[in-house]
């Protein structure tokens, strides 16, 4: 890690949206982000796109990632989205999706400014190489 | 966005070039200083109110429902949450948010999280700097939340006009009362989880320990009485004779009991917090705190800046690994080498001040 990143530690914010409740993946990649040496707001469970959007802005985090494994990801994404555009925020705040993504939908997700969207198993590493690389430069 | 940008939006009320203004405050980014220059003509509205306490005595959930309480009276709220960092790999994961349920979707509790980042004395600073950022955006409360857990946090709380100790039940036996630190600074100490077993021994314990704190204190409220005038000397005479507990401005430290989950005890809480600030303002020690305030930050600043100083010495020397190593070797020690770093500046310092009182004024 260079003198510069020890400086000014990339900052996430991981997001549970909706009403999907189960959060082990969540822990597990905050836990991950935190051994590299990342800070990471958690948000909790249950949080509605307005939550997640209200967080991602008064924390000015670099990366958003939203954990999702309820299958509504093509209606609570697009939300979060336009939430952070709203602010103006989506241009420079990475965006990553986490979870059960069928094929199909992920172009679609990407289309909208989804980054990355990591399934089932990928690796942790692949993850933080992937947030240290295209981290936005402010 | 430039620095000039960034300070008029954040006064025109935008929320992202807040949090953008914090982040750089945080960060210690070019440009922070002009932008912290900036805010202090707008800053001085905004009562500051500062919680402290050991891990998971609940004071996340006291702040949401202390914001939402404020709330309701139609103010606006700005909250940090301190939490430690990894000081193994610099990292944190930083879970107050979780506990900020009562004010889902409203802008005007602006919470921000904050990680210690490791630094001592760095954190304090940029805490008291964002603080200052809440203040002049024109939030009218701001809540400094940390983990009570060691002296670094006594001194982030300092920034607060008013400072809380929340404890819990069965937080150790009397002889952690007598200790000194944290028990200390509280202008008003809170009791949650006031439902648990052993709520009233605490409560007990600590009220014990007010009562001795008090009676230390009295004995400089009689010093300072001998250098007032007559009518002063009289008034504090007889507070006095009113009551035994109370520090040196008259202030006793309430105990107030809640059990924040379920808001029991939060409206008491809120009273207390404003009890607390009328007493500041009607003595004027509110001024005091703030002179204090500012003293603090200047040294504060000018240790961050002489560790920058030297920082860049040290490397012009080689880096701390090779000073590192010669000790190792047996070659020099620590105090050697500091007085070898020090003296240049010292020396130089000297005498650049007293050419300065040697030679004449212009005027």
């Amino acid at each position: 890690m260079s003198a510069e990143q020890a400086q000014r530690p990339i900052r996430c914010l991981v997001a549970k949206v909706g009403l999907d409740g189960h959060d082990r993946g969540a822990h597990v990649i905050a836990r991950a982000f935190r051994d590299a040496g990342f800070e990471v707001v958690y948000s909790g469970l249950h949080r509605s796109p307005d939550e997640v959007v209200q967080a991602a802005v008064q924390e000015d985090v670099d990366v958003l990632g939203i954990s999702i494994l309820s299958g509504a990801h093509n209606t609570l994404v697009p939300k979060i989205l336009e939430g952070l555009d709203g602010y103006g925020a989506l241009s420079d705040t990475l965006v990553i999706v986490g979870g059960i993504v069928p094929d199909k939908d992920k172009q679609g997700l990407k289309d909208q400014g989804v980054s990355a969207i990591f399934g089932p198993g990928a690796s942790m590493e692949e993850t933080i190489a992937f947030v240290r690389e295209n981290a936005p430069e402010r | 966005m430039t620095d000039d940008d960034l300070l008029a939006r954040l006064l025109d009320g935008d929320h992202r070039a807040l949090a953008r203004a914090i982040t750089t405050i945080e960060n210690r980014a070019p440009g922070h200083r002009d932008l912290v220059s900036g805010l202090y003509d707008h800053t001085g509205n905004a009562e500051v109110i500062g919680i402290t306490g050991s891990p998971g005595a609940g004071k996340s959930t006291l702040v949401d429902k202390v914001a939402k309480t404020y709330r309701d009276q139609g103010l606006t709220v700005g909250i940090i949450g301190i939490d430690p960092s990894s000081p193994f790999t610099g990292g944190a994961v930083l879970g107050d948010r979780i506990r900020m349920a009562s004010n889902i979707g409203d802008m005007d509790v602006f919470f921000r999280s904050m990680s210690a980042r490791g630094s001592l004395g760095g954190v304090s600073i940029a805490t008291a700097d964002a603080v200052k950022a809440l203040d002049a955006f024109g939030k009218d409360r701001i809540i400094v939340e940390t983990v009570g857990a060691g002296q670094n946090e006594v001194d982030i709380i300092k920034t607060a006009d008013t400072v809380t100790v929340l404890l819990q039940p069965g937080s150790g036996d009397d002889v952690q009362m007598l200790k000194a630190g944290i028990l200390e600074i509280a202008d008003v100490f809170v009791v949650n989880k006031a439902d648990l077993d052993g709520a009233n021994r605490t409560v007990q314990e600590l009220s014990e320990m007010i009562g001795l704190r008090g009676s230390a204190g009295n004995e400089s409220t009689a010093r300072h009485a001998d250098h007032h005038s007559g009518e002063e000397a009289v008034a504090l005479q007889r507070a006095d004779s009113d009551a035994e507990a109370e520090d040196e401005s008259g202030w006793t430290p309430p105990i107030i009991e809640t059990v924040a989950t379920r808001g029991e005890g939060v409206e008491e809480f809120v009273e207390a917090l404003a009890d607390h600030r009328a007493h500041l303002e009607s003595t004027g020690e509110i001024e005091a705190k703030r002179r204090t305030r500012y003293a603090e930050e200047i040294r504060t600043l000018l240790r961050e800046d002489t560790a920058d100083l030297l920082a860049e010495e040290i490397d012009a020397r080689g880096g701390i690994d090779d000073l590192a190593a010669a000790v190792a070797a047996g070659e020099t020690d620590p105090y050697e080498i500091a007085d070898d770093l020090l003296d240049p500046i010292a020396e130089y310092a000297r005498r650049t001040r007293d050419t300065d009182t040697a030679e004449p004024h212009p005027e």
